[in-house]
């Protein structure tokens, strides 16, 4: 049976050229980057190279604005709590959206005990936040504003360099989750104007467990993490040399690719978007079609339960998810969904179904072959009428 | 012309480890084929998932508990956080009072430093001159409001084996509830007994790239019926207590590790500690003036002392001087524990032990690893005779 990856903003394969820079790493060039001798000065070099290729891809004019992670997660946590506890004095307000990722509004749900408050701004039809509502959101003592840059469910890229502009004219720090979005979209912080941007190395076909924050020079947060006096002492603990190498190594990929890989997978994206319009009644496409990531797909299927057809599409070898792969253990809504304003029935029906560089046109033919199939035998078999 | 390669002995192995082959290979397989996001609902989601079980299963023998005892973090630093400051956020009602030492890794001893800009007190054990925490102090140091205990499993700079027991016997003493009692086995698991039964412990961090695994990636134990808050909020992964997406190859590398840990735990600690026995009369022959610290070698100190670190000192010699001309002879030692030797502070543990100043100053740390040949303790003992006959004249 074939088998057919279509869920890459859950995870990518690791780059074989990834892979054998972390190798390598892990063989010959295993020492410990705070050690003087020779094999922590070689781990060392890895550390300052890689902070070359991430700042590179994201144009930072100083690759000492690149602070490493365990992950996307732990960016957006550093960003949004280092900020907040950093500023407390000067406020204890934060403006973010409800349809960022978890990792972001639960780092903001988090601060709420600590008497911050939140406000989360409201989505479109679309997923898009509008400028202006943050804008009015924006009080005397809000201290960071936090916005994605794309939707990792729906695929919907945000006016992230207007909104960065009304939090720099109001004097507030704004961070950008842009985990989705590198690798697939121009991301440049001095265009974008963002003090913060938060980066994951297993989503641009880097290795899991690594992740970088983005830290305009001149920002000051609080480190949440103590320990040794690393990564310039926002975070201490043992760098991950090889998975920092890897992550690299992964954005200079992006770099390389980007083109290739934006035209590939909007050709791919589109071409089972109008096949799927075509051959399925009652089929909604969620996001925006215009301002939308390249590789994203997001469907709901009326009369048809997301999970049920997941299981159908595994059945046939495909690999696809419903919402983002953090929240598909959950029964609830995505919550994203519901923000855009869609009924139950249809968000539960969504199926997302995301592209990457090593998927053909053969794979969509193929899921095109059989995901009629699919819809129809769920259909026949549901109570519900669409 | 070619040149001859000088002879690399690495005897840095308590900063890190060269990863094993078996643990590459199970990562280069896992980044190749099970590359799937754990939480994800489709059959390859799953195999990583079952990736993630089977390590979380491996890590649980090692420690002789359940796999729900088991989370995995990015690393010893992460875990330590996470238990040291949620402990004190869930027991504030309770307590403000911490007791820790002052040999703990800065990751440790600066999360609690950090607390007690929170409104937490914090009492700073000291050690004994072999580097034991000194267990009369503990007593003295306990409160009723005493919410916290963390005290590592083996110092990472000279290799004293902490009274972990005894600690634990004085905590079930205290009146009242028992303190949370929190171990740093970063430099214990595998060199020396874990008396996480014994000594009544509730939580430990675990590093595996101390032993043979890969970096970023490390487990925190904590006992059944206990929780703390996250530190990392997210998606909700290792039940709540550590989101972000889980490192599914680095936890196939430590899962391998951990296996080869188990298999020859006998035979590592006693070729160890024949190793440090042996690098101990090398040296004692070739530099008659070199002092160790911490325990000598011998079946007596068994108990008080690891079997993989041997901490010298050459009066006279700067420890970075002597580090630096061992590395020009192809030795690679250091001086305190890694992440301080960039800030050039004083080896922490030595300094907090009742020691002459110029034995502080001029500690070396040699650590060992089962990969070490008893001929690269010769040439350690040579390299260390010959720059000290060097470094004495100059």
């Amino acid at each position: 049976m074939r088998r057919i990856y279509l869920d890459h903003s859950a995870t990518t394969p690791v780059h074989p050229r990834v892979a054998s820079v972390v190798n390598r790493y892990m063989l010959a060039d295993y020492g410990n980057a705070s050690s003087v001798h020779s094999f922590g000065e070689a781990a060392r070099k890895a550390l300052i190279r890689a902070r070359e290729q991430v700042a590179g891809l994201i144009g930072a004019e100083d690759r000492e604005e690149i602070i490493f992670t365990s992950g996307g997660t732990e960016s957006d946590n550093l960003a949004i709590k280092g900020a907040a506890w950093y500023n407390r004095k000067k406020g204890k307000h934060i403006v973010t959206s409800a349809g960022e990722h978890h990792a972001v509004l639960h780092a903001c749900k988090a601060l709420k005990r600590h008497g911050f408050r939140i406000t989360e701004v409201g989505v479109d039809s679309e997923g898009r936040v509008d400028p202006d509502e943050v804008a009015d959101a924006i009080e005397d003592d809000t201290i960071l504003v936090t916005i994605m840059m794309a939707n990792n469910e729906v695929g919907t890229v945000q006016p992230v360099a207007e909104i960065a502009e009304i939090a720099r004219r109001h004097e507030v720090l704004f961070h950008t989750d842009a985990v989705q979005a590198v690798g697939q979209l121009d991301v440049n912080v001095s265009e974008l104007g963002v003090d913060m941007l938060s980066i994951s190395g297993h989503k641009i076909y880097g290795p899991k467990g690594v992740g970088a924050l983005y830290l305009r020079k001149g920002t000051r947060i609080r480190s949440q993490q103590h320990g040794g006096h690393h990564e310039r002492n926002m975070r201490a603990g043992t760098e991950n040399v090889a998975g920092i190498a890897g992550l690299g190594e992964a954005c200079a990929l992006a770099e390389e690719e980007l083109k290739f890989r934006r035209s590939h997978m909007i050709r791919l994206r589109d071409r089972l978007l109008d096949g799927l319009q075509e051959s399925i009644e009652g089929l909604h496409i969620n996001g925006s079609r215009d301002e939308r990531l390249p590789n994203n797909a997001n469907v709901s299927i009326a009369g048809v339960e997301g999970e049920a057809m997941l299981l159908g599409l595994n059945a046939e070898g495909i690999a696809a998810s419903s919402g983002s792969a953090c929240t598909s253990e959950t029964l609830e809504a995505s919550h994203v969904l519901s923000a855009m304003g869609m009924k139950p029935e249809l968000a539960h029906a969504s199926v997302r179904l995301t592209f990457g560089r090593e998927n053909t046109e053969e794979d969509v033919d193929y899921v095109l072959q059989v995901f009629p199939g699919i819809v129809s035998r769920l259909r026949s078999m549901s109570p519900l009428d669409y | 012309m070619q040149e001859t390669k000088k002879q690399t002995v690495y005897l840095d192995n308590s900063s890190t480890t060269a990863a094993l082959k078996s643990v590459r290979r199970a990562m280069c397989q896992a980044m190749r084929d099970n590359y799937a996001n754990p939480s994800s609902l489709h059959r390859l989601g799953m195999e990583a998932e079952r990736m993630i079980e089977a390590g979380r299963r491996a890590a649980a023998g090692l420690l002789e508990a359940e796999p729900e005892e088991i989370y995995f973090t990015s690393g010893a630093t992460e875990a330590n956080n996470i238990i040291i400051r949620g402990a004190a956020q869930a027991y504030a009602q309770r307590g403000s009072h911490i007791i820790t030492s002052q040999i703990e890794h800065p990751s440790v001893r600066l999360t609690c430093r950090d607390l007690q800009d929170r409104g937490f007190s914090v009492s700073y054990l000291p050690a004994d001159e072999r580097g034991r925490v000194r267990v009369d102090r503990l007593r003295e140091a306990l409160r009723e409001d005493t919410i916290l205990c963390s005290i590592m499993t083996v110092n990472n700079e000279v290799g004293s084996i902490q009274p972990l027991s005894e600690i634990g016997r004085e905590l079930d003493k205290k009146p009242g509830p028992r303190p949370l009692f929190h171990t740093d086995a970063v430099q214990g698991v595998g060199k020396v007994d874990l008396p996480l039964k014994e000594a009544g412990i509730d939580a430990m961090s675990l590093s595996a790239h101390k032993f043979h695994g890969p970096k970023g990636i490390g487990v925190m134990y904590l006992r059944r019926g206990l929780s703390v808050p996250p530190l990392q909020t997210g998606g909700g992964q290792e039940r709540g207590l550590r989101s972000g997406t889980e490192n599914t190859e680095a936890i196939a590398g430590m899962t391998e590790a951990i296996e080869w840990l188990m298999q020859n735990e006998e035979d590592n600690r006693d070729y160890l500690r024949h190793l440090r026995r042996r690098l101990a009369e090398l040296i004692q022959q070739a530099v008659p003036q070199a002092v160790i610290n911490g325990a000598p070698p011998g079946r007596k100190h068994q108990d008080v002392q690891a079997p993989h670190i041997l901490n010298v000192s050459v009066e006279g010699i700067r420890g970075e001087v002597m580090v630096h001309a061992l590395e020009q002879r192809g030795v690679f030692a250091s001086t305190g524990a890694a992440c301080s030797t960039n800030k050039r502070i004083h080896s922490t543990t030595l300094a907090s032990m009742p020691l002459p100043q110029g034995r502080i100053d001029s500690a070396v740390r040699l650590s060992m690893s089962p990969m070490n040949t008893v001929d690269e303790m010769k040439t350690a003992a040579q390299a260390l005779k010959s720059a000290a006959q060097q470094l004495m004249k100059g």
